[in-house]
């Protein structure tokens, strides 16, 4: 790959919830402020820009990451699921979402985006979770207003749902 | 808090990331899962001129066992160390530490070989590569080179590396029959930055406590087999010529009662664990 000058901006393809984008970016723009400026992905929040809080995490080639620590240029023609692509065509929430509304798993919703895309990683490799390992993937957000146990019960309901019936005691 | 301008470039193959830090020595920085270096970029802690980017080498995304150790490639990330299979057979002190190395979120971009790099004094990953006598490979475009992980890290975020180096493969050796491990931190919320962490190894005849977020980098005691009041007099030795340091997050005698207390407990852990 060719040099990428400071001073210019480069054409970035990505592929965002299934639909081909391209915009341009300069090499210090940070892959947060590329969905949410260039392509219009505002559901992907800022908070701290440093990779502490997991506001911003989005899946790049599935996995769940901290946008505001990866350059847009390092997407470039990658895979990128943000919020946004979580609902159906016609608004109508998937289960993890509806979960989160049913236990109260948010009040101001800010963190929330990120911790759906985590949580849809994580539901993906660990379909059964327990408690502890649900409580582990969280460590990695900060929730300020709504606390952590509704979170905790939604994402415990979905794997269970998604498993079919529970299983006897 | 956004980064200043750089230029990037993303190598294909080593030789090439090894070519662009021949061109423009300490003006390049590489970039490999960049969980710290771009939060130091936003900070503006770092300024550089151009970033490689290595996280892309195909060639690179590699763990493999080879003479007697675990080799793990340049853009292989801390969350593929983890799922790697042989993982807990072959290194168990890798296993058992990891789950404390950031969140799961950053240990799907973050690199083994990115944090031996940045070489934070309480990181995990350069604790493990210290206590277990691992090796690093240094690779420029003149040649490689291979450091034990003592001479590897000479301090505070600073290693031996040149300026035309990348840092190519960690080695962890793997375990001999006979040895148990343990690893154990504390930190304000799991995740963060460990305020002491330790890595324990028994064997039938030494104990060996490795200690990070103590001094400016990972150290390393051996003792033959102690008990009793013997090990807790090694082990005030150790946390006072450790020293450690007040910070926000804990004061120094804070640190080395950690020493004293954890050190005991891990130790103990590893020996019961032996097989």
């Amino acid at each position: 790959m060719p040099k990428l000058n400071r001073d210019d901006r480069h054409e970035i393809t990505v592929t965002v919830n299934g639909r081909t984008v391209t915009g341009r970016a300069e090499p210090r723009m940070l892959l947060s402020d590329f969905l949410r400026q260039e392509i219009g992905l505002t559901g992907v929040h800022v908070g701290c820009e440093h990779g502490v809080c997991g506001a911003c995490t989005v899946r790049l080639d599935g996995n769940a990451v901290r946008s505001c620590l990866t350059l847009a240029a390092q997407a470039d023609g990658r895979r990128i699921d943000t919020v946004e692509g979580l609902a159906d065509p016609d608004g109508t929430l998937n289960d993890l979402q509806q979960a989160f509304r049913r236990h109260h798993a948010l009040q101001c919703g800010y963190c929330t985006t990120g911790i759906l895309m985590s949580a849809s990683d994580f539901l993906e490799r660990n379909p059964r979770p327990d408690e502890a390992e649900v409580r582990d993937m969280l460590s990695g957000h900060l929730c300020r207003c709504t606390g952590y146990a509704g979170m905790v019960r939604a994402i415990l309901e979905v794997a269970e749902a998604r498993a079919g019936a529970p299983e006897p005691a | 808090m956004k980064p200043r301008p750089f230029d990037y470039q993303r190598a294909e193959t080593v030789s090439e990331a090894v070519a662009a830090l021949a061109e423009h020595g300490e003006d390049a920085r590489l970039l490999a899962g960049g969980q710290s270096l771009i939060a130091m970029l936003n900070l503006r802690l770092a300024e550089p001129g151009i970033l490689v980017d290595v996280s892309r080498i195909a060639d690179a995304k590699t763990i493999s066992e080879k003479s007697g150790a675990v080799e793990v490639g340049a853009a292989t990330t801390q969350a593929e160390l983890l799922a790697w299979p042989g993982l807990a057979d072959s290194v168990p002190l890798l296993a058992l530490a990891i789950p404390h190395l950031g969140h799961f979120q950053t240990r799907n971009k973050g690199t083994v070989c990115g944090s031996l790099s940045h070489a934070d004094p309480s990181s995990e990953l350069p604790l493990c590569l210290a206590t277990l006598g691992g090796e690093a490979v240094l690779t420029s475009a003149k040649g490689s080179r291979t450091l034990a992980a003592g001479e590897f890290q000479t301090g505070m975020l600073s290693t031996a590396r040149r300026p035309d180096e990348m840092l190519t493969a960690a080695r962890y050796p793997v375990r001999n029959p006979g040895e148990g491990f343990a690893f154990t931190e504390i930190a304000k919320r799991h995740g963060d930055f460990a305020i002491v962490a330790l890595a324990a190894v028994a064997t039938e005849k030494t104990l060996r406590l490795g200690v990070g977020g103590m001094a400016d980098r990972p150290t390393v005691r051996e003792w033959d087999l102690l008990d009793g009041d013997a090990l807790d007099d090694a082990l005030n030795e150790f946390a006072w010529d450790l020293e450690g340091y007040d910070d926000g997050h804990a004061t120094a005698r804070y640190r080395r009662d950690m020493v004293r207390r954890l050190g005991r407990k891990v130790l103990e852990e590893a020996k019961s664990c032996r097989s």
